[in-house]
């Protein structure tokens, strides 16, 4: 399947686009964990981000279907929502709630490093494209 | 954008928490309160945490305080016969407060009220690098 070339340009910033989009979602899952942590009953929840990545990377190369030749095929389109897992509790407590703050503190801060890092990725992708079309 | 909803989920956690400090305080102060207005020692009070959900998506869950209930563990008797209020045992009926308790979730509320401005803070930076991709 012939592409493009103004797709080509963006196809490699579509996996660090649906990494970043996940991340902030999962983002949102952990603090909601955190905002829990003394709710009875609450249960956490995270996701696999590895699996996610894997759906939401395959989703997007079948996306949307072109009804016209000269349509752009469109790539990069965002996958259905990561399915949520209940966190196993490594401590029971007595109100039924399942957040281990540390974890979840630990978690939250590692995936915003790695947001930034997914950022830091799309940022010198970006710069090398502008170089190339600047030439110099 | 997902980014922003952490700051409801973490807002609303806040005012909870804040809620909640509020109530310990109240309980703190009316420790050694013998009578309220109707006459009555004072009642512990405690908050009852609930999660709150933003729209459909049930990934996001806030915090909100559902009710704020009256302890009805039974009060404290303390022997005084020189109080005013003191029956013809001599005993007056105390505040059902327990002190150590109240601490403890003193700090619990503050802790949790500290992480959150903490996972706020992160979003608000995270969402200005995104403002500056490709600049």
């Amino acid at each position: 399947m012939a592409t493009a070339p103004i797709d080509r340009m963006t196809a490699s910033l579509d996996f660090q686009a649906a990494a970043l989009a996940l991340q902030a979602q999962r983002a949102k899952v952990l603090a909601s964990n955190i905002a829990n942590a003394d709710t009875p009953n609450y249960q956490a929840k995270d996701f696999d981000f590895n699996q996610a990545l894997t759906e939401a990377t395959a989703q997007s190369a079948a996306a949307a279907t072109r009804t016209h030749p000269a349509h752009l095929a469109a790539s990069g389109a965002v996958g259905p929502a990561p399915t949520l897992q209940y966190r196993q509790p490594l401590q029971v407590s007595l109100d039924g709630n399942t957040v281990d703050l540390d974890t979840e503190r630990a978690a939250f801060s590692e995936n915003s490093v790695r947001y930034e890092a997914t950022l830091r990725f799309l940022n010198s992708q970006i710069k090398t494209m502008l170089t190339a079309i600047n030439g110099q | 954008m997902s980014l922003f909803k952490i700051f409801d989920v973490s807002g609303s956690a806040i005012s909870a928490q804040s809620q909640r400090l509020n109530v310990v305080a109240s309980n703190l102060a009316n420790a050694e309160s013998i009578a309220g207005p109707d006459g009555q020692p004072y009642k512990s009070r405690q908050v009852v945490f609930q999660t709150q959900n933003f729209g459909a998506d049930a990934s996001t869950a806030g915090v909100r305080v559902a009710q704020v209930i009256q302890d009805n563990t039974p009060p404290r008797r303390m022997h005084d016969p020189s109080n005013p209020l003191a029956d013809s045992d001599g005993m007056v009926t105390m505040p059902n407060v327990n002190p150590v308790e109240e601490m403890v979730n003193m700090i619990s509320a503050s802790r949790s009220y500290e992480t959150n401005v903490d996972v706020l803070n992160t979003a608000k930076t995270l969402l200005q690098k995104v403002l500056q991709l490709g600049a």
